[in-house]
């Protein structure tokens, strides 16, 4: 295999008396869709958040294509392709895909060689063509995403991710809020970006999501990742036994 | 995979229907103003005049300034409580730098330049602090705003000692402001013709109400500063953050946004438009009023509403604060050409602000629908 794209070693953050994340290692190859599992409270959001810049670790160290980005403020560590992509999206629903997204970093042009104006046509050509890439039609561009399925709106959201050439993309649940057809498009979304040879971390507590696109899954549990599962050796049992922490016992799972 | 082609036909059918919705809501409000001013035409005598028209122009003048900037605050989910009181800062200080400068021995000509620029200046104030305690400070806008409220009222009246008005402009004075305030770029005489920047000395008393300004200069001044604030709201950098904010603080703050400077910059334009206001009422009413924007201001946060910005954020524009701010001063002026007693204003005023809000939530429950298809 080849070497990771992503590296932490041994990172540690307390709250207080609280070890929310206790001494884990964790690494995320080019190319494959890493699950990361566990209760609520395992430790899998303040995992993600010392790797995004929102949390500063207190040891430990984060490297993202060989550099150190450990302590890093979370918009350098986007700004080097790490992409977080959150459950409420991060979108301005009240305006259309194009001003999605260019959000905030939208091209003007010189109106009369003189005014600066946002630059519409430009932004939702682009949009269009990062959409097209993802395989993804959208009825009308000039729609506000308000007017958009929650599928819909999580594709927009990958979109944007890709087009300012996101190199790890991190989703939490994001198939928490949708209905069946609806995540079954986004796990394909996940999919292609996998055929893109994008990573993708993906938080999850559904186990049918898990099942149908991780290529390996990493168990949480109080704060230590637990197992490390390659796709082929998984099966559901084998996971939720991890997770409420009846395997490393040796204990038989006493199954809910 | 193609999503969003999913449930196909009835997606299209729900996303006419959401056009149709949207067209309704955003041009309800000029349909109303026709309607108006073809209803007052026909049954009032004198509506439908360029004289009168242009008097109704002149009118909605200080409202249509003050919604200008409270726009661009509700657009942020805000509301600016405090510029009604902003306008008589701005009118009192304007009118007192004048009086003292003239008095001091000053071209006329500088003291009202001076005055001009102070009064803008002191109008930034209140619209600094209240961005401040909104960004940062994290006070509801309404707290805030309505703190000001009383801060800006109380200062108006210091410096006017109490009084009602500024004392003490001199006539000259006087004569200047109202040739700006009351004057126009072109008018309309009767039996004479057109006749650029003043009437003609020699025109007999007799003729001079029916002359018709044709371009009073406070609604050639208001008209410049709507369409700059429009053209900046509609087509900038600046304008599509103003949307961002509105429609999510959390996702502006995330893309990088500077959402607190952002706010800040919003007040103080919201003060900027009020203070206008109360320079452009000094100079039509030749008196420095603490209280020239008190009824006004209502009625500014009525004329965003009618024009369909939404009180939630992220949705609005100028021209529909324009046409909110026509349609009271129509129905300011129509209901007195018909008779009816001037109360009545009130009353048919906050039934319209009240069909404006339900015409924009019913797009909003149109749109939920869309959205769990």
């Amino acid at each position: 295999m080849s070497d990771p794209i992503l590296t932490a070693t041994g990172v540690s953050k307390h709250f207080g008396g609280l070890t929310a994340v206790d001494n884990v290692d964790f690494d995320v190859y080019p190319g494959e869709v890493v699950a990361l599992l566990g209760d609520n409270g395992a430790g899998k959001s303040t995992l993600i958040k010392c790797i995004s810049g929102v949390y500063r670790p207190e040891s430990g160290r984060v490297e993202f294509n060989g550099r150190d980005i450990t302590h890093h403020a979370p918009a350098d560590i986007r700004s080097r392709g790490i992409e977080t992509i959150y459950q409420d999206l991060a979108l301005a629903e009240n305006l259309d895909v194009g001003a999605n997204v260019f959000l905030g970093k939208e091209v003007t042009r010189r109106l009369f060689g003189l005014l600066p104006v946002t630059d519409d046509g430009y932004m939702r050509q682009e949009a269009a063509g990062a959409l097209d890439e993802l395989d993804i039609h959208i009825p009308s561009l000039t729609q506000k995403l308000v007017n958009l399925s929650g599928g819909q709106r999580q594709a927009v959201a990958i979109a944007r991710a890709m087009y300012w050439n996101a190199q790890l993309v991190i989703m939490d649940e994001p198939t928490a809020a949708l209905g069946v057809p609806e995540q079954r498009k986004v796990l394909a979304l996940i999919r292609s970006l996998r055929e893109g040879n994008i990573p993708v971390i993906l938080i999850s507590h559904t186990m049918h999501d898990v099942m149908a696109v991780a290529d390996r899954m990493v168990i949480m549990r109080r704060g230590r990742v637990v197992a490390n599962i390659p796709r082929a050796d998984a099966t559901e049992e084998l996971i939720v036994r991890h997770i409420v922490g009846s395997a490393e016992n040796g204990e038989n799972a006493v199954m809910i | 995979m193609a999503l969003g082609t999913g449930p196909g036909k009835a997606k299209n059918q729900s996303l006419v229907n959401a056009r149709f919705v949207e067209f309704l809501t955003k041009s309800w409000s000029y349909l109303f103003l026709l309607g108006l001013v073809i209803f007052f035409s026909l049954t009032g005598t004198g509506f439908f005049s360029v004289r009168n028209f242009s008097s109704i122009l002149t009118t909605s003048t200080l409202i249509m300034l003050m919604s200008i900037g409270q726009t661009y605050v509700v657009i942020t989910a805000g509301i600016d409580l405090s510029i009604g009181w902003t306008v008589g800062l701005s009118s009192v200080t304007t009118a007192r730098v004048m009086r003292d400068l003239a008095a001091s021995g000053a071209d006329v000509e500088f003291a009202m330049l001076a005055g001009v620029f102070g009064g803008l200046a002191v109008a930034l104030i209140p619209g600094l602090v209240n961005g401040v305690l909104v960004a940062r400070v994290k006070v509801p806008p309404f707290i805030a705003t309505l703190g000001m409220f009383g801060i800006v009222r109380g200062v108006a009246f210091l410096l006017t000692d109490g009084q009602q008005v500024v004392r003490g402009l001199s006539a000259e004075l006087r004569e200047a402001l109202r040739l700006i305030g009351n004057g126009s770029l072109l008018f309309y005489i009767p039996d004479h013709g057109l006749q650029w920047f003043s009437l003609p000395p020699d025109l007999p008393p007799q003729q001079l109400r029916f002359v018709s300004q044709l371009l009073p200069y406070p609604v050639l001044i208001t008209a410049l500063v709507v369409v700059i604030f429009a053209f900046i709201l509609a087509r900038t950098k600046f304008g599509r953050h103003t949307y961002v904010i509105g429609g999510s603080e959390e996702a502006a703050r995330r893309s990088g946004i500077n959402v607190d400077r952002h706010l800040i910059i919003i007040y103080v334009i919201c003060g900027f438009t009020a203070g206008i206001a109360g320079v452009l009422h000094l100079f039509r009413f030749t008196a420095g009023a603490p209280q020239a924007g008190e009824a006004a201001l209502l009625s500014s946060v009525a004329a965003v509403v009618i024009g369909g910005t939404n009180l939630f954020g992220g949705e609005g524009d100028i021209m529909g604060a324009v046409v909110g701010s026509l349609i009271i001063a129509v129905l300011q002026t129509g209901l007195v050409i018909l008779n009816i007693d001037s109360i009545w204003q009130f009353i048919v005023v906050g039934v319209v602000i009240i069909i404006a809000v339900l015409v924009n939530q019913l797009q909003t429950a149109l749109e939920r629908l869309q959205s769990n298809v």
